[in-house]
This record gives structure tokens, sequence and C-alpha cells, in this order.
């Protein structure tokens, strides 16, 4: 096994022997194969410099090339966009670990040697982020290779491979040359998502949210610092900003639109949808410290003489609830009043033919829109409530504040 | 069953979201956001005037008189112009400097710019707890006791996560060198003469007082300011809307910084330098300056500021250096983590303290010499930091077009000259004439 830092610097000799010039620079062609390295740069002072291909290297060994082909048989060095070049775009350029879900800087990258035919390819099989690769990196040109893969052999080693790497280009061109996708990104929980992309810099936020799609892109933004989803969603076009919010829950959305300049906040509001427009629209009028601002409008609300089964058979039917909202169940009696709400952990244990006025919790807690936030936490606090109805002035249901908004608000306090 | 549209419902209250509401609403909203942006440069100028800082200054004032104040007006300059820069650095690429320079210039020259700060900030840790001890000899109370309650003070601080809320108390705490402003009054100095020694220069051209002019500049503009100011406006999420914020408080900063320099000095010349106490040594000294204000609690004033300046300082310097170093070289920081976590930063963090503090407690330890090549790390440490900076600031592929305007960049390449010439000069007398190097405490 190879390391780039042992390659890049070394010299490179012909078929006859005759030195050719210095490896500086090794490309990747993400394009035709995504871990070989398919030129090497060779670097002769002031004359221009060659490349080597993949299939003309005869040899390879720490500081030193041998090729099996003869100088006037290299081409000379273009660049071309669509390769991925080690040194400029790997070493000490900041990646994002898939796997462990954070973000990484490269050291050194460990090289596999592949005979095939009389030559040698070397595919990349590991990006080294740990202290052998700095180590490295320190004593190349200064000591021997012997000696630093002995000092290296002591350290702890931390490596991640190379299908787990997801490199991190803000120029939306470069990203399809080169091949790079986000679908790995796209498993991961919005939660880790957000975290990995707080420790990006702005550009390459920008450039992560482009390319994901809507869904995923609305949960990770959910869950980012509100400064940061700011700044991302102000340098958006409206309409694409509009997109994704729409797949937002709408109190996350008014917090989002909440925190933006007026003028952006309402370029992406009128490209909404009539009815997320005018949810929202309700949501930002109220403080942000009260019960309306905490609250949502999505929520599941029914009869109270309807029965168990009933309800199940209704919910099933219906395609756009989100499975979370039915955490707890509202229930409105004949003047579409708030009169309870189930948990659904009663609706679970109930016979099918109970009526829902029999399952509801005691006694009966509900805030209205104005109420202060510290009023609301203490009654989630008094209550063990996981999620509480807010009503108006005549006592119909008209949102919901759910646990998850409480934590993130009391840690917003801390 | 009447299934009336919620929304219908809440059109009332939407009615009743009135305009009052919004508009009050943005106010203390943008009276928040600077709140919330005020502080990297507020904190930077307000550790320059720890126990290293007022040494060098008093000494400023007693030796010479107002006939350095001439430098006030172009350290405001240069401060403002290098602060700026790792500003908008935060602003428009999102990252730190020490990430910058990785990035940007690879893993060696980042290291050896790591390993020099390190040195430095060792030195400066050992200034900060020289500083407790002077303070506390006021006090009477012995240094054996003092400093490694401190040490230990700091140390818990921090780990505790408690590191924030002291600090405003630190940064309020800090205005007591206003002190220095109300003894500068109260000592009836020429202000006309000291306005005069500010706008005219008026140079002299033998060794002390180059020193004294290079000591004024090492101790005001040092690289740590430059890591730790574009952290923690990174660390803050600066936008391109907050910047005008960010740059109103590295003005504040600077400004803020030099006027108490100002009455440093002026108070000192005033006091010590017009009654022929030229030669002041220790902190006893310098508190005398302020005895017009104080009369005999000017000891006391003086000892308390120097106690909270050089415990604010102690607690930022290990925490940033370490900070900037693990991020530098790619080592998991943060005092959020556990030990075992990112040991590398705990251990950083815990061998300046426990050697900047040690050092102090060596009964003849070579202090001066430690100090003094210190400053001679500084010395070597800031031009490269300064050059880095240029060189990044004005690549349009990391800055858009926030690349420095052609006036800037010669600003900014005269400061960095100037420094250059400056420092090299300190570490010429700091090599070969050590005992010459009076200032640069």
């Amino acid at each position: 096994m190879l390391h780039a830092t042992e390659v890049l610097g070394g010299e490179a000799y012909d078929a006859q022997g005759n030195f050719v010039g210095r490896v500086s620079e090794l490309f990747i062609e993400p394009a035709d194969q995504p871990n070989r390295v398919a030129r090497y740069l060779l670097g002769r002072g002031k004359y221009l410099p060659l490349l080597a291909r993949y299939d003309q290297i005869s040899s390879v060994a720490p500081g030193v090339i041998k090729l099996n082909v003869e100088e006037g048989d290299l081409e000379h060095f273009h660049s071309n966009e669509a390769w991925l070049a080690m040194r400029k775009d790997l070493l000490d350029q900041q990646i994002i670990d898939t796997r462990g879900r954070k973000v990484v800087r490269v050291n050194d990258v460990d090289l596999a040697e592949q005979r095939t035919n009389g030559t040698v390819e070397l595919r990349i099989t590991d990006v080294d982020v740990g202290l052998p690769g700095a180590a490295r990196r320190l004593l190349q040109g200064l000591a021997s290779p012997a000696f630093i893969r002995r000092i290296q052999e002591k350290l702890p080693a931390r490596t991640i491979r190379w299908e787990f790497v997801n490199l991190i280009e803000p120029d939306p061109l470069r990203r399809v040359k080169l091949r790079i996708t986000h679908d790995k990104l796209e498993s991961m929980h919005p939660a880790d998502l957000a975290d990995i992309m707080e420790e990006l810099s702005p550009a390459e936020r920008q450039a992560i949210i482009a390319s994901l799609d809507e869904q995923t892109a609305a949960e990770a933004l959910a869950e980012l610092d509100s400064r940061l989803t700011s700044q991302i969603v102000e340098k958006m076009a409206p309409d694409k900003a509009a997109d994704i919010i729409e797949e937002m829950e709408p109190d996350k959305a008014a917090d989002l639109l909440a925190n933006l300049s007026p003028q952006a906040s309402q370029d992406v509001i009128g490209e909404l949808p009539g009815e997320e427009a005018r949810e929202v629209e309700t949501l930002l009028s109220f403080d942000q410290h009260s019960a309306g601002g905490l609250m949502t409008t999505d929520f599941v609300y029914v009869g109270e003489t309807a029965t168990r089964a009933e309800v199940i058979e209704w919910v099933r039917g219906r395609e756009e609830i989100n499975p979370e909202q039915l955490d707890t169940i509202f229930v409105i009696d004949g003047n579409a009043k708030f009169s309870g709400d189930i948990a659904v952990g009663r609706l679970l244990m109930a016979r099918d033919d109970e009526p829902l006025a029999q399952l509801k919790s005691q006694p009966l807690v509900s805030v209205a829109p104005d109420a202060r936030e510290k009023e609301v936490f203490a009654l989630f606090d008094k209550y063990n409530l996981r999620t509480l109805a807010v009503v108006d002035a005549s006592g119909r249901p008209i949102g919901a504040i759910t646990v998850d908004d409480v934590i993130t608000h009391l840690r917003a306090s801390l | 069953m009447n299934w009336t549209s919620i929304n219908e419902r809440t059109e009332e209250l939407q009615r009743r979201a009135t305009h009052v509401r919004r508009r009050s609403r943005n106010l203390w909203r943008r009276l928040a956001l600077l709140g919330a942006v005020l502080g990297p440069g507020l904190i930077t100028s307000n550790v320059d005037n720890d126990a290293g800082g007022i040494s060098t200054y008093s000494l400023a004032g007693a030796q010479f008189g107002y006939a350095l104040l001439w430098s006030l007006i172009p350290m405001t300059i240069a401060l403002y112009v290098t602060e700026e820069m790792c500003a908008r650095m935060a602003v428009v690429t999102g990252k730190g400097l020490s990430d910058l320079i990785r990035e940007e210039f690879g893993f060696r020259p980042t290291f050896f710019v790591m390993v020099a700060g390190f040195l430095v900030d060792l030195g400066n840790v050992v200034a900060e707890f020289a500083g407790v001890a002077s303070a506390v000899q006021i006090f009477g109370i012995s240094r054996y006791i003092a400093v490694p309650l401190a040490a230990l003070v700091v140390w818990v601080l921090v780990l505790r996560g408690t590191y924030r809320q002291v600090e405003k108390i630190f940064l309020a705490l800090c205005s007591f060198y206003l002190a220095y402003a109300f003894s500068a009054f109260l000592a009836k100095p020429d202000w006309l003469d000291a306005a005069r020694h500010t706008v005219i220069p008026s140079l002299q051209f033998n060794s002390n007082y180059l020193l004294m002019v290079t000591a004024l500049v090492g101790t005001t503009i040092a690289p740590w300011q430059f890591f730790y100011m574009q952290a923690s406006f990174v660390e803050k999420r600066i936008g391109p809307r907050q910047y005008s914020q960010a740059r109103a408080d590295v003005i504040a900063g600077s400004v803020s910084c030099m006027v108490i320099v100002f009455f440093i000095i002026v108070c000192t010349a005033a006091t010590l330098y017009a009654s022929g106490h030229r030669n002041i040594v220790d902190a006893a000294d310098a508190a005398r300056a302020l005895v017009p204000l104080a009369g005999r609690w000017a000891g006391l004033l003086f000892a308390f500021g120097l106690l909270n300046a050089s415990l604010f300082a102690a607690s930022i310097l290990p925490l940033s250096t370490a900070h900037v170093i693990c991020e530098g070289l790619g080592f998991e920081a943060g005092i959020d983590r556990k030990f075992k976590e990112a040991p590398i930063f705990y251990w950083l963090y815990t061998i300046l303290i426990v050697v900047g503090g040690g050092l102090i407690l060596i009964p003849r330890a070579p202090l001066w010499r430690i100090l003094v090549l210190s400053q001679v790390a500084n010395g070597i440490w800031l031009p490269i930091v300064l050059i880095f900076m240029i060189l990044l600031i004005n690549r349009r592929d990391l800055m858009g077009s926030q690349v420095n305007s052609p006036t800037f960049n010669v600003v900014a390449w005269v400061t960095s000259v100037a420094m250059i010439a400056l420092t090299l000069v300190l570490i010429y007398f700091g090599l070969f004439h050590p005992s010459a190097a009076t200032g640069g405490l």
C-alpha cells in the first residue's frame, strides 16, 4: 500500500531509465473510474509539464515511478475540470464522512497497487484523517520514507473508506463533471446532516442544499441553526425556496420566514401556493414568544361521537397525514369547540366501538394564542403533555404545540 | 356538525396583529442583533490592556512623557485595517483563519504557524500569571498561593462551561481602566501639549525609543487576536447582512483600546515622568500613577484592575490557542466535547495553563529571558501571519467581490511592512542585546 504523500514529489523515469520529471499532481477521472489514478502530472522545471497515463506506469515505489514508455510518448499537460486533483482538491480539504456523519479534513490518501499485464494501477482505498497522515505530511521530503513508515506505525490510525467519502464542491457544473452525488446524505438523519452543514463554508452549504431533494432539504433546514438557515434561503431564488418551504411543517416554515429580511420573506411567501401561504402568514402574525408563535396549524381533529374504528378508517384514508401528528388527536364537540385530546396510546388500547368522548385525557388543558411561552412550558411540565391545544376566543382549536418545539425553545434560552 | 374552517377563525386574530407590534419587533431585533454581534472586537481590545499592556504603556509614559503619543493614531489605523480583514474573511468564507491557511497553503506552513503560535501564547500566558502575581503583591498575598489558585479558577471556569457568562462579567469589570482616565484629569496634565504630541510625531533615534515603539506595537497588535476574532465571528455565524455590525464592533474595539492607552500614557506622563519616577520596575510603581485620583487607594484600584485583566486574558488565550491549533491541524476541539473525544485539545489547554503558571512559581526562573524569547517568537510569527492574511484576502476565488480595494491593499501592505521592520528590530535586540529589551512584557 502506498500513500499519496509518498508518490507526490517522486522522481519519474522512462523506459530507458532517463529522468523525466517529478510527480507534482495525481488526477482521478470520476466519469471513467471513481477511484483510479488516471493521470500523473510530471513537472519539468521550466519546461512544459507532461502527463503520464495509468497504463504507462510499470512500477511505483515511494519516491520513484518507472514508466514503460519513452518520454516522447507522453502527452503534454492540459487541464480538465472533470479531473479530480489529489493535491488541489483533496489534500488539506474538508470532506464529508458519510458513515461517521461528520466533516473531516484530509491529511493523506491511501493507494492500493493493482498489477495488470505489466502495468501498475493505483487505486484510492482510504482517506487518512489521523496522525499518521499528519506525520507523513510533515516529514515528507525531510526524512527518508523508511523512517517515516516506522514513525507512523506507532500512531493511532484514523481512515475513512473512499466509498464513504463525499466531496464538497461549491460549483454546480464541476459537481456534475466530477459525478458528485449526495444520495448518501439523503439517507442520513436530518439532524446529522444539519450538524455537517454547520461546519462548512456558506458556499458549500448552499451547494449541498441545492443538490438535495426538496424533502431532505426541508428537513435539514428545519434542524439547522436559524442564522444559517436565513443566510441560505436569502441566497436562493424565491421559487426554489418556496418549493423547499412547502415541504416543511407550517410552524417550522413560519420560524424560518420570521428570521428572513422582510423583503425576502415577502418574496418567498408570494411563491407559496395559496393555502400554505395563508397558514404561514397566520402563524407569522403571532409573537414568536407566545403560544401562537410556537404552534403549528397541522393537527388532526375529529368529532367526539366518532368511534375508534371510524377514526382509524378515516386516518388511513387520508394520504397527506404525517404520522407524527397522530401522537395526540384533538377532539371537538358539536359546535366545533375543543373538547379534549386523546393520546395515541389510549386509542391503541381502546375497543373498536368506543366513542372518542370516553377516551379523552383529564383535565381539559388548552391555551390562548397570546399566552406567554413561560405559561406554555409550565403547563407541559405540570401535566406531562406531549401536545397542547391552542384555542381561539370561542374555544375552537386553531393550533397545536408539540413537545419537540418546547425543548428547542427551552434550550435556546439556556 | 359545524365544520367551519379553522383558517377563517384565525383571520380575526390576524386582523389584530398590529403593525405596531411588527415595527417594535424590528427595533428590538436590530438592537439585539448589534448586541449579539458586539463582542470579539471589544474583547480583543480589552485583553490588549492586560498585564503586559499596562506595563508597556505605563513605561512609555513614565520614560518618555508625551513623546510616544503620536504612534497612537497610526496604531489605531493599523489595528482596524488588520482586524477588519479578519472580519471580512469570516463573513465571506465562513471559515477560521487557521482553516484558510491550511486549505490554501498546505500542512507544513500551517504546522509551523501553529507551533510558533503555541510558543508565543505560552509566553503570553506566563505574562498573565506574572500580572496576577504582581497584582496580589499589592494586597500582600504571596504569589505561591495566588497563582495556583488563579490557574485553578481559570481552568475550572472554562471547563465547567460557564465561560460565556463570566466573559460578560470580565468585560464589565474592564471598565475599571477608566480609572486611568479620571486619574489623568485629576493629575492636571498639559492637555495642549499632549494633543500636540498626539498629532505631531517627535521621533528620537536612540535604541530605547525604537524599542519602546516596537514594544508598543507588539503588545497592541498580536496575531492571536486575528485568529480569535475570525473564529469568534464565524462562531457567531455573521452573514453578509450583519457585516456592518461586525465592522462597527471592530471600530469600537480599536478606538476604545487606543483611548484607554492614551489615558494611561497621559496619566503616567503627568504623574511619574513629571515627578521624576522615570524608571518604573513593577506594578506598585504603575499604581502610584493613580494617586492623584485615588490617594492611598491607588494601589488597590490598580491591583484590582490588573487582576481582572490578567484573569480575563488567562482564560481567553489558552482556550483560543488550543482551539486554533486543533482546528488548523485537524484534531477534535471544543469544550463541549469530553476529554476522551478531544484529548489533544484538552492537553494543549492544560499544558498552557500549568506551564504558564508554573514558570512564575519557580524561584529564580529566567522570566525575563522567557518573555523576551516570546517576543522574538512573536516577531517571527506576526509577519508570516500578516502576509498570509493579505494573500488570502486578495484571492478572488475565496473572497469573490470582497477582495481588498487597491487603497486598502496599500494601507494593509504599508502597515505590514512597518510592523515587520519594527519586529525585526525587536528580534535583533531580543537575541543580541536582551538586557536592552526593557519594554515588551
